[in-house]
């Protein structure tokens, strides 16, 4: 389980509360007005940005003072989440082993979760001889095999087209199908929402809302929620 | 802040605080050690005075004149199209890593006693006239600096929008109305940084004015801390001149600070500006005698050394190929300290952000306006009451070298590990890329590039160094440069030409070689 308990972040004069928590396994997407701090909620679970009040705590654990790596969090971030010197394989690899030293076990791991993402026999390619949802497979399963009990998307896939949009994010919902992952995504699509998530919280007005369900939510928006849509 | 930046940012701020102090104590600590070393300054002599003068007067003629200069051919440089354009701008960079003396060799081969010139004027039946002295100095400082300055200025115009040109056909603007209304808000926003670049290079002017100087009415205050130093063993003279050198290159530092300096290294050159202003034959006629003289004045003096030195290089002596041997090794030194300095600098840089950040850069960027001869004097002092000196005369040299290179190499770094940082600096934290496995697998390949470039001019400006080295000049363990410097002296004019040769090869092969690393499998 993730808690929010008494989040508060301050920068400058922007301010973003939050106050509560989501059932492990939940796939759950976050919306609202660009600017309102969606981002700035994910990267404050990652530990890029520090909470001037509060707690972050994963299954009891207080994680708020600990680095991005010992987290137990996958990111993925609007773009640059790979290494263009670094071929698809090594972008991979670098989610089990950092110092890039695999042994033969490791090695058939990561062709495994390239295959599982439908890249058998891309290893070899740098980021740029693929196509932008290839990079995002990649991307994945490098996710993948982090083994990571929390993925957040920071909207890695809003450069793809809708079609290839929503393959993605079906791949996505069945990683965390499989692996018992919670999601937390940044989406601009209400439609990406309404097709993954079970939950949605809506971030508005400095505060970001306690997840609901979604239908619920869009059948009957509450005023920050219609104000947006428009 | 999470634990990880807090460590990343003390293990940044430890190395980057060595590397600072490693620097103030370069360029502070060795000029204390000159002045308490020297028990008391003795007095100036007229003598000093003057080098001061001449110091300042000869630094003002090379930078005025290379700019002068540089203004027309740069102009003419950007609005004409001609076949080698592309090779002559590439020549212009040249001069950063060619050896000075060989410079020298190559001017004198045209400028000197039996050169080109005083051939053709005997044959006139007139007067030979003598190069050394002032106006020796300066035209050594302007070979050298006119085609940096050139640069700089092309960048500038290539840095104006064509749009405006175009703007100005429609407006039905002449050559000169273009000149008033677009090249000359340009010219005078750089032309002053490049004027005080090159001030600045030639003030700390030692070999030049060390081989093209005539005597006591030309020698810059460097030459004379040398010759205070080595020949009259004056450590009060070597300590009072050596606090005017500083002070002068500090004022003058100031003032660059204060006044942005260009970088002459960046890309966007290669293009010619599309001009509607400039067809008249007239004109084309006039860029094309500026093209080709300027041309004509780098390459005809490198021309004629390569001419006179090829035939000697196969029967060089041996000392000449062992003193190559050893300037290689200081300049491969000299390259990983730099590299390395340079990187944990940046680090801290970064990692120290806003106004203490740029204090750090600044110290780094103050090399550039150190004296080489009083660094290298005080460490001599330094190390005196516990070794001798001499024992140390390669890696002083090693040392100096990586301390006068860290300026440029930081320029090239530090933008494109701040990139980098902005790019993949999350993503890095994310994956748990921390200490060296961050910097083997993100941040060296990431960084080839300026890297490969900043090693290539660290290497050959250290190859070709004429500077420390002739502090602890002895017979054994001469540089090349060194041994060069010697047997220009010895008048054994075919074997210098030889080994110049050899100097020149070596110089570019150093550049080449770390250049196309950096440039082969570039990360994209």
């Amino acid at each position: 389980m993730l808690e929010l308990d008494g989040l508060e972040i301050r920068q400058d004069d922007f301010t973003l509360r939050a106050d509560w928590s989501l059932a492990p396994g939940t796939l759950c997407a976050i919306i609202g007005p660009s600017g309102a701090g969606k981002s700035t909620l994910l990267g404050a679970l990652a530990g890029f940005v520090p909470l001037s009040a509060g707690r972050v705590l994963w299954e009891g654990r207080d994680i708020t003072g600990a680095m991005p790596s010992a987290r137990p969090v996958s990111i993925l971030f609007q773009d640059n989440n790979l290494f263009p010197h670094l071929s698809a394989s090594e972008n991979v690899a670098l989610g089990l082993r950092p110092s890039l030293r695999l042994s033969a076990s490791e090695r058939a791991q990561v062709e495994a979760a390239l295959a599982r993402v439908g890249l058998t026999g891309f290893g070899a390619r740098r980021p740029a001889q693929l196509s932008g949802g290839q990079q995002g497979r990649v991307a994945l399963a490098r996710v993948l095999l982090q083994g990571k009990p929390l993925i957040l998307l920071d909207e890695p896939f809003a450069a793809l087209g809708p079609a290839l949009r929503a393959e993605m994010l079906a791949l996505v919902a069945g990683i965390c199908r499989e692996t018992g992952a919670t999601l937390l995504m940044v989406s601009h699509d209400v439609s990406d929402a309404r097709v993954i998530a079970g939950q949605t919280v809506l971030v508005a007005d400095g505060i970001a809302h306690p997840p609901q369900a979604t239908e619920a939510l869009f059948n009957a928006p509450p005023e920050a929620l219609r104000a947006y849509l428009g | 802040m999470t634990s990880a930046s807090r460590r990343a940012r003390l293990l940044a701020l430890g190395f980057g605080g060595g590397v600072a102090t490693w620097l103030v104590v370069l360029n502070f600590g060795a000029l204390g050690a000159v002045v308490w070393r020297a028990e008391g300054f003795s007095a100036l002599r007229s003598a000093d005075l003057a080098a001061v003068r001449f110091t300042l007067v000869q630094a003002l003629w090379s930078a005025a004149l290379s700019v002068a200069l540089a203004i027309p051919i740069a102009r003419a440089l950007a609005r004409r199209q001609f076949r080698g354009r592309a090779l002559l701008i590439t020549l212009m960079g040249a001069p950063f890593i060619l050896p000075t003396l060989v410079a020298v060799l190559g001017l004198l081969a045209v400028f000197g006693r039996s050169g080109l010139i005083n051939q053709g004027l005997e044959a006139l039946g007139l007067a030979r006239f003598n190069i050394f002295g002032l106006h020796g100095v300066v035209l050594a400082h302007v070979f050298y600096n006119l085609p940096l300055a050139t640069r700089i200025l092309l960048q500038g115009w290539a840095a104006i929008p064509a749009e405006r040109f175009r703007l100005a056909a429609t407006l039905g603007f002449g050559p000169r109305e273009s000149f008033r209304q677009l090249e000359w808000p340009m010219i005078r926003e750089l032309a002053p940084g490049a004027f005080l670049v090159i001030f600045l290079i030639c003030l700390t002017s030692f070999s030049v004015a060390l081989t093209m100087g005539g005597g006591p009415r030309a020698t810059t205050v460097e030459l004379a801390i040398f010759q205070a130093f080595r020949f009259d063993y004056d450590m009060g003279r070597a300590a009072a001149l050596a606090l005017v050198q500083f002070a002068l290159c500090a004022s003058a530092g100031v003032i660059a600070w204060r006044v942005a300096l260009p970088a002459a290294m960046g890309g966007g050159m290669d293009r010619p500006v599309q001009r509607f202003d400039a067809g008249g034959t007239g004109l084309r006629l006039w860029d094309g005698a500026l093209i080709v003289a300027g041309a004509l004045f780098l390459l005809v003096p490198l021309g004629m050394l390569v001419a006179r030195g090829a035939p000697h290089m196969a029967g060089l002596p041996p000392e000449v190929w062992h003193a190559a041997g050893r300037s290689l090794t200081v300049a491969l030194g000299a390259t990983a300290i730099t590299l390395g300095m340079t990187l944990a600098l940046a680090h801290a840089v970064l990692a120290l952000g806003g106004g203490r950040g740029a204090m750090l850069e600044w110290l780094g960027l103050a090399a550039l306006a150190a004296s080489p001869l009083v660094i290298g004097t005080g460490l001599f002092l330094l190390i005196r009451p516990l070794a001798n000196p001499r024992d140390f005369a390669l890696a002083i040299t090693m040392l100096v070298n990586a301390g006068m290179a860290l300026p440029f190499a930081l320029r090239l770094i530090l933008p494109g590990l701040r990139a980098e940082l902005a790019t993949h600096g999350r993503l890095s934290d994310a994956l748990g890329l921390h200490g060296l496995a961050r910097l083997r697998i993100v941040t060296l390949p990431r960084l080839r590039r300026p890297l490969g470039f900043a090693a290539g001019l660290t290497a050959a400006l250290s190859m070709g160094d004429l500077g420390v080295i002739m502090l602890f000049a002895e017979r054994e363990g001469a540089t090349l440069p060194m041994q060069l410097y010697r047997l220009m002296n010895a008048y054994r004019q075919d074997d210098a030409a030889g080994a110049a040769l050899v100097l020149l090869g070596a110089s570019l092969a150093l550049f080449v070689v770390f250049d196309r690393w950096g440039r082969g499998r570039a990360g994209t």
